[in-house]
């Protein structure tokens, strides 16, 4: 069973043609500590479709997630966002991807809605939706007054999801999103990464936890 | 490039470090409390003579502001680097130098500012004569700004080690030397009623290179700690 986003502010965007590959990466290898983590990967990401990283503790999901952001270099390899490096196009690309990794990126001392603004202003697109909006669907209304300190630590992850919500990218790299929150949220969380996929976007994400997403379009990369 | 933007993205982040800082304010007072103790701990040590004061009262006060400046600095990364802010800032599309000019700017703004404003009462403490005071708040507003750019290096470089504190002060100590040398110049020579325009000059000019070229330094060394 799927639950469907129903809020009407939450209807995803229209993004490009399904199945065009907009995402590639060539001969990647990645050394972290004098260990090879992988080496000669490749793979594509297509538009409407998402891509599940899998593999042990220390197989180098998190390493491969960063270098795909621009964050990482890797030894050896390039990645190409629609065809250019993702260097040489960091402006677009940096338009055109959301990324939320093991940090929350809030700030504790502000509450979820300031970060949310904050991230909106350095997003330099109009969101989709309102931050205030964005929380309420993430069920963090009662909280986005508090500051983040006084959240707990699924809450928080919930409230660095909610950018997602208010993200106009077509690329979501995600690094855990699941870590910490409660079955009910993952639920959500799930079907928000279905509307994405349905609507062309595309995703990259890990995780240890059983996804339900398992259908077309989500494939499988098994690191280690 | 595309600027669109890129102003109201440097104000929020300008406005969102002065948030945090109000919020943390009791963290706030530690650079300027350091640079009173320093500067005061002088006459209990070296002499409490007048004249001797008048003479060394430049270089105290210098090498004070030296000092907390770079006791300041661990604040500017810091937390970003922890909590993950820094990644979503380096991952903006906005130029990052720019977002990096807005924070140096904030950290300044609660770090340095607040050092000018006391600097004035420190130095009739050391007996510098009512005259020198515009030229000290002057060569000091246009020399702190340098000691943030020039630290925020040494800090973007250092902000991923566990103890970083004694790499950092080596690291960026030998590159305060010239706002040290002309800083505690300018105000000796008003000290004594000698013109200091050349010194004032000189910071100015230091500012300008600093204010322009540190950030894309900065842009560097953030990019290459986050790897």
């Amino acid at each position: 069973m799927q639950q469907r986003c129903g809020h009407p502010l939450l209807q995803p965007q229209q993004h490009e043609t399904l199945g065009e590959p907009v995402l590639r990466a060539h001969d990647l290898v990645c050394t972290r500590g004098g260990r090879s983590l992988f080496s000669k990967l490749n793979f594509i990401v297509k538009a409407g479709c998402a891509l599940i990283v899998e593999g042990r503790n220390g197989s180098g999901k998190t390493s491969l997630l960063r270098i795909v952001c621009g964050l990482l270099r890797a030894d050896h390899g390039e990645v190409r966002w629609r065809g250019e490096l993702i260097h040489k196009v960091r402006e677009e690309y940096y338009k055109d991807l959301a990324y939320i990794g093991h940090l929350n990126g809030l700030k504790a001392e502000l509450t979820p809605l300031e970060n949310l603004r904050i991230t909106q202003t350095l997003a330099a697109t109009t969101p989709r939706t309102s931050p205030e909006k964005a929380l309420a669907h993430m069920e963090l209304e009662p909280f986005s007054l508090l500051p983040c300190r006084d959240l707990s630590l699924g809450q928080r992850r919930r409230a660095a999801l909610a950018r997602l919500l208010m993200s106009r990218a077509n690329l979501w790299i995600l690094d855990e999103p699941l870590a910490g929150i409660d079955r009910l949220s993952v639920d959500r969380v799930e079907g928000l990464f279905r509307d994405h996929v349905d609507a062309g976007g595309s995703l990259i994400l890990t995780s240890h936890q059983p996804l339900s997403l398992h259908q077309t379009g989500f494939e499988s990369l098994h690191l280690g | 490039m595309n600027g669109s933007g890129m102003l109201p993205a440097m104000g929020a982040l300008i406005k969102r470090d002065l948030v945090l800082a109000y919020r943390c304010r009791a963290e706030l007072a530690n650079p300027v409390l350091f640079f009173a103790v320093i500067t005061v701990l002088f006459p209990l040590s070296a002499s409490p003579d007048a004249e001797t004061l008048k003479l060394l009262g430049p270089g105290v006060l210098w090498v004070a502001a030296l000092l907390s400046a770079i006791l300041s600095l661990d604040t500017l990364f810091r937390s970003d680097f922890d909590d993950g802010a820094l990644e979503q800032m380096l991952m903006s599309p906005h130029p990052l130098p720019a977002l990096i000019v807005a924070k140096v700017f904030a950290h300044w703004l609660v770090t340095g500012l607040p050092l000018i404003a006391v600097s004035p009462a420190l130095a009739l403490l050391l007996n510098l004569p009512p005259q020198a005071l515009p030229v000290l708040l002057l060569a000091l507003a246009l020399g702190t700004p340098v000691l943030s750019f020039v630290g925020a290096i040494g800090i973007a470089l250092t902000v991923g080690l566990r103890n970083g504190g004694m790499l950092l002060a080596l690291l960026i100590l030998p590159l305060y030397v010239p706002v040290l040398i002309f800083g505690a110049s300018a105000v000796h020579a008003a000290v004594f009623q000698l013109d200091a325009s050349g010194q004032l000059f000189l910071l100015g000019a230091l500012l300008a290179l600093a204010a322009t070229l540190a950030p894309w330094a900065i842009a560097g060394a953030l990019t290459l700690i986050s790897g």
